[in-house]
């Protein structure tokens, strides 16, 4: 029983353990811990560092426990001190051990939350770009306020260029706007401007969805970023300020209606004052009149 | 006049749809089961008498653990469905389940699993083992521990009751976070069942707590200092005031929801000044010392089999006990982790995040004392240390993950994700419910007079452990892949290996739950064997110990008392050196009568409850009335107690040894 016991627990976490690096080793999905952006970069310096401390203090304890536990089994004529009880020394140093570790932590923790604050402007050298974000149900618009277009769930930005995103949300609960290539993730709230901004290191496509349970349509609010470069970004846009699609009030009404798995849509010349109307309707004090318009 | 009796309930909202009516059948067929076999052995009166109006702890701990295992059964049910619908869910495939139903059905869960099998294990294992501990005939208040164990069974029914009575159940996640959960986006009755199951269900905890507060503080027999109360005693204590400080919360801000959806209010409404911000702090000031009032009491339990199993005493006590009282006043100053992505701002959370990873060290020494403790014994494996190890071996992970979540740069990232849920369910599994396990197999001779199946019971721990790695490991991975929680529906179809491989978990920790069935089926068939006669199967220290198994209703005939921590394990070297007896002498003593008033009580509740979901205001206002009438009743009974006259204990004692050396 003793040794079969200690074969199966050394067993799994040899195979939990080698799953993991496995998957690690070759997954690209793996997209926390393969940043494309500034912000998703620091993150992960931090995610891999946990993954270190995992295996560095985890597997040692859990190692040591066992090694106790089979030790001083009963019958395995060892020493026997029922009354012993840890001293002073012991137990400074048990309180100790984990204090340091958490003193480093707590300094790493506090440093990178100033460094990484999604309220930080990235200091980059092209000029950033202004996006607007509203949560809707269930889709994002986002509105391009210097390029007079908007879009819904869909995304397109030059890489290496700082995006200063500002959300809010309209008619729809609280949600978290999450593209964990390029790091993550605010909440969008009605009556609230949250700010993030990101940067995408290189060109490509990447992943960004909802990350709070926001209702029925919720899973399917995901859309994809194109990071590009800045010739094809200004040419893309061109392209939507050409098309006659454009977003009136009506239009805007109409995109708040609930609706569930949108397509990526491109419009242009969304109402300059949008996005701060949308904000305002809900500070207006005990004013419904801009609701019921919906 | 329609109105007035049935309120919204109308024929539409029956069950109709296969999962409900499923349901309904199910529920339906038990009690008819139930029934018959009460009606067939002709044993109502005696169910009535000796256990459903009991105020005797030992009864009422019984029968929380009952129904607690059968909520943990209804709340596995609700996990198969999540995770079967997430195995198939993806590209052009959508599942088996709507959205909404998905979404309903990971709320109950969530639910389910926290406030009826968690909280009611752990209540259930409190009352059976705190009296006893302390050396006490009874909790203080005897009336408060059968009412709030009925609101509690309130509570369990008023959540399952969309099954028979149809609607829906919430399906805004367990906490139905304002303002998803209010009327403008959730206009079904789902989650007004949420608001008062656990309105009914958390007045019922409240009382628990409230309880056990008093009955530690005032009850302990003479010479238990409170630096010689075994850790589990102190970890209840701990957890009772975490319960009396936050509950109210809880309360509270269900009041206020309540008051937005019913009466047109604006506590946490997105419109006319609401504050939806709002909801989401109170609710986990609640919320995150909640989880330690969950898994406060399983490091005692540790603490406890540890050192019986060590045959040692348990090295530092003094530390252990102050990290318990560390991590309860910690634990109140942290709730902010759970939204650093509201985007309060980098000083705000990092002085959050700094304060939840602090209580990583309170929780590290008692791992490390545990450790000394196990040091140079003489140690047992038995299956309830098992329970430990695994404990270890999981915890420490789940921990390293939190202090992971805890600083805001990395939860920005992880946030939501499926790491979040992977962590949670190492803390609750690896960490609050393995200890409940290792205490049902430490103390179950205690209470059923014989042990358990250690062979079965170590098989099943070891279904439980791989099952356990194999369906969360997953999640940890794809929560580096960004994968959200609670998504009935996703596009990267890289993600559904892993989503399959936790499927097979499930089957597997499926194996060593049927494993446990058998285990107590095996064990009670078998008993004769694993008997236990001497009170004392594991050699064990602390006082409950003491008495024979299972220990008679009184607990104790005479008051021990006690002289120093350990208190059994003194008195047994004591009687090795002085092994005769002194001559005990009896005393009156009283004892708490039967009172049926708890159940009336919650009756009243559960219909009072049910009435305000549908709006059936006249239904619900004799639901309050008699409530109160119950209350004002009981309040003018004088002779709530009777008394054990010396005589008389004196012959059952002598009965009782009769027995046992018969
Ligand atoms: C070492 C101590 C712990 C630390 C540092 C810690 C840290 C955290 C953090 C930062 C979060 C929020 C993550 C997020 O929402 O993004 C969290 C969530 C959570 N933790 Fe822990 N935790 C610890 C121990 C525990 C324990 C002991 C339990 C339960 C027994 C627990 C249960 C939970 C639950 C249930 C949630 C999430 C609930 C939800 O969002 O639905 N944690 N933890
Ligand atoms: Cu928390």
């Amino acid at each position: 029983m003793k040794h079969k016991a200690k074969t199966v627990i050394f067993l799994i976490d040899a195979l939990s353990i080698a799953t993991l690096f496995v998957i690690l080793a070759r997954n690209g999905n793996l997209q926390l811990l393969n940043p494309q952006g500034y912000v998703a970069q620091g993150q992960s310096t931090l995610l891999v560092m946990a993954l270190v401390l995992a295996f560095c203090i985890g597997i040692p304890l859990i190692l040591f426990t066992l090694f106790i536990v089979f030790r001083y089994q009963e019958g395995n004529n060892q020493a026997y001190t029922p009354e012993w009880s840890a001293g002073k020394k012991l137990t400074t140093a048990w309180w100790s051990i984990p204090a340091c570790i958490i003193f480093v932590w707590a300094i790493i923790g506090w440093q990178s939350a100033h460094a990484y604050d999604p309220y930080n402007p990235i200091i980059a050298q092209s000029k950033p770009i202004e996006i607007e974000v509203v949560a809707l149900r269930w889709k994002w618009l986002f509105i391009y306020p210097q390029e007079n277009i908007a879009t819904v769930n869909y995304l397109e930005i030059p890489a290496n260029t700082p995006i200063d995103f500002q959300l809010t949300a309209d008619n729809a609960p609280m949600n978290s706007f999450w593209i964990p290539s390029l790091g993550g993730q605010i909440y969008a709230m009605t009556g609230m401007v949250t700010q993030i901004h990101l940067m995408a290191n290189k060109p490509g496509d990447y992943p960004g969805g909802a990350a709070e349970m926001s209702g029925e349509g919720f899973s399917g609010m995901n859309f994809t970023v194109k990071a590009t470069s800045n010739k094809e970004y200004s040419q893309w846009v061109q392209s939507i300020n050409q098309s006659a699609n454009m977003l009136d009030t009506n239009g805007y009404n109409k995109l708040v209606e609930p609706s569930t798995n949108n397509q990526g849509k491109e419009f242009s010349q969304p109402n300059k004052n949008l996005f701060n109307s949308i904000v305002a309707k809900y500070m207006s004090n005990g004013n419904t009149i801009y609701m019921s318009q919906m | 006049m329609w109105n007035l009796l049935f309120g919204k309930l109308t024929w539409n909202s029956l069950p109709h749809v296969w999962y409900t009516i499923g349901g309904t059948l199910t529920l339906m067929l038990m009690g008819a089961v139930a029934a018959a076999v009460l009606t067939y052995t002709k044993r109502w009166k005696w169910l009535w008498n000796e256990w459903l109006t009991s105020t005797d702890p030992k009864r009422i701990g019984i029968m929380y653990i009952i129904v607690a295992l059968l909520m943990l059964f209804r709340g596995a049910l609700d996990a198969i469905m999540i995770w079967m619908q997430q195995a198939l869910s993806v590209g052009s495939s959508t599942g088996y389940l709507s959205a909404d139903h998905f979404q309903q059905i990971f709320t109950a869960h969530g639910d389910i699993m926290v406030f009826f099998a968690t909280m009611g294990l752990l209540v259930g294992l409190m009352n059976l083992v705190v009296p006893l501990q302390i050396g006490a005939r009874d909790l203080a208040f005897p009336f408060l521990n059968t009412l709030g164990f009925w609101l509690y069974v309130a509570g369990a029914i008023l959540i399952n009751m969309f099954f028979v009575f149809g609607g829906d159940f919430a399906a805004t996640g367990w906490l139905a976070q304002a303002p998803l959960s209010e009327l403008q986006f959730s206009p079904g009755v789902g989650v007004d069942y949420w608001i008062w199951s656990l309105q009914v269900s958390g007045l019922g905890s409240l009382l628990a707590g409230l309880n056990f507060l008093v009955t530690i503080l005032k009850m302990r027999a003479p010479g238990m200092t409170l630096m010689r109360m075994p850790l589990f005693v102190w970890t209840t204590l701990c957890s009772s005031i975490l319960v009396v400080t936050v509950f109210p919360i809880l309360a509270i801000t269900i009041a206020m929801l309540t008051l937005d959806r019913y009466l047109g209010m604006h506590f946490f409404t997105t419109t006319n000044g609401g504050n939806p911000m709002m909801y989401i702090n109170l609710i986990w000031m609640w919320g995150h010392p909640e989880v330690y009032i969950l898994v406060l009491p399983s490091f005692g339990i540790f603490s406890e089999v540890v050192s019986t199993f060590s045959h040692k005493k348990l090295a530092g006590y003094t530390s252990q006990v102050l990290a318990a009282i560390f991590v309860t006043i910690l634990s109140l100053m942290v709730w902010l982790h759970h939204f650093f992505t509201m985007g309060a701002g980098a000083d705000v959370n990092a002085i959050f995040g700094i304060s939840t990873m602090i209580i990583a060290i309170p929780t590290g020494v008692q791992i490390f004392n545990w450790l000394s403790t196990m040091y140079r014994g003489r140690i047992v494996l038995s299956s309830s240390l098992y329970w430990f190890l695994g404990f270890v071996a999981t915890f420490t992970f789940g921990g390293i993950a939190g202090v992971l979540l805890a600083s805001p740069t990395a939860d920005y990232q992880l946030h939501n994700s499926l790491f979040l849920v992977a962590h949670f369910h190492t803390m609750i599994v690896g960490g609050a419910l393995f200890g409940l396990f290792a205490g049902i197999t430490y103390w179950f001779p205690k209470f059923m007079g014989f042990k358990l199946n250690e062979k079965l019971g170590k098989t099943a721990f070891w279904f439980w452990l791989t099952g356990f790695f194999l369906a969360f490991i997953p999640l940890y991975i794809l929560g580096y892949m960004g994968a959200t929680r609670r998504l009935d529906h996703y596009t990267n179809p890289a993600w559904q290996p892993l989503f399959i491989i936790s499927v097979l978990g499930f089957m597997v920790i499926l194996a060593g739950v049927t494993t446990q069935i058998l285990q107590i089926i095996i064990s009670i068939k078998n008993r004769k064997q694993n008997m236990d006669l001497s009170g004392d199967p594991w050699d064990a220290r602390n006082l409950e110990w003491a008495t024979s198994s299972p220990p008679p209703f009184y607990n104790y005939a005479v008051i021990p008392e006690v002289h120093g921590r350990d208190a059994f394990w003194e008195m047994k070297k004591e009687m090795k050196e002085n092994p005769q007896p002194a001559n005990v002498e009896y005393k009156d003593f009283e004892l708490p009568k039967n009172t049926p008033f708890g159940i009336y009580l919650a009756g009243f509740a559960l219909l009072f409850g049910f009435a305000m979901v549908w709006h059936m205001f006249l239904i619900a206002g004799i639901g309050f009335v008699g409530m109160m009438v119950c209350l004002i009743i009981r309040a003018f009974d004088e002779e709530t107690e009777y008394i054990l006259t010396a005589q008389e204990i004196a012959k059952l004692e002598q009965e009782r040894k009769d027995h046992i050396y018969a």
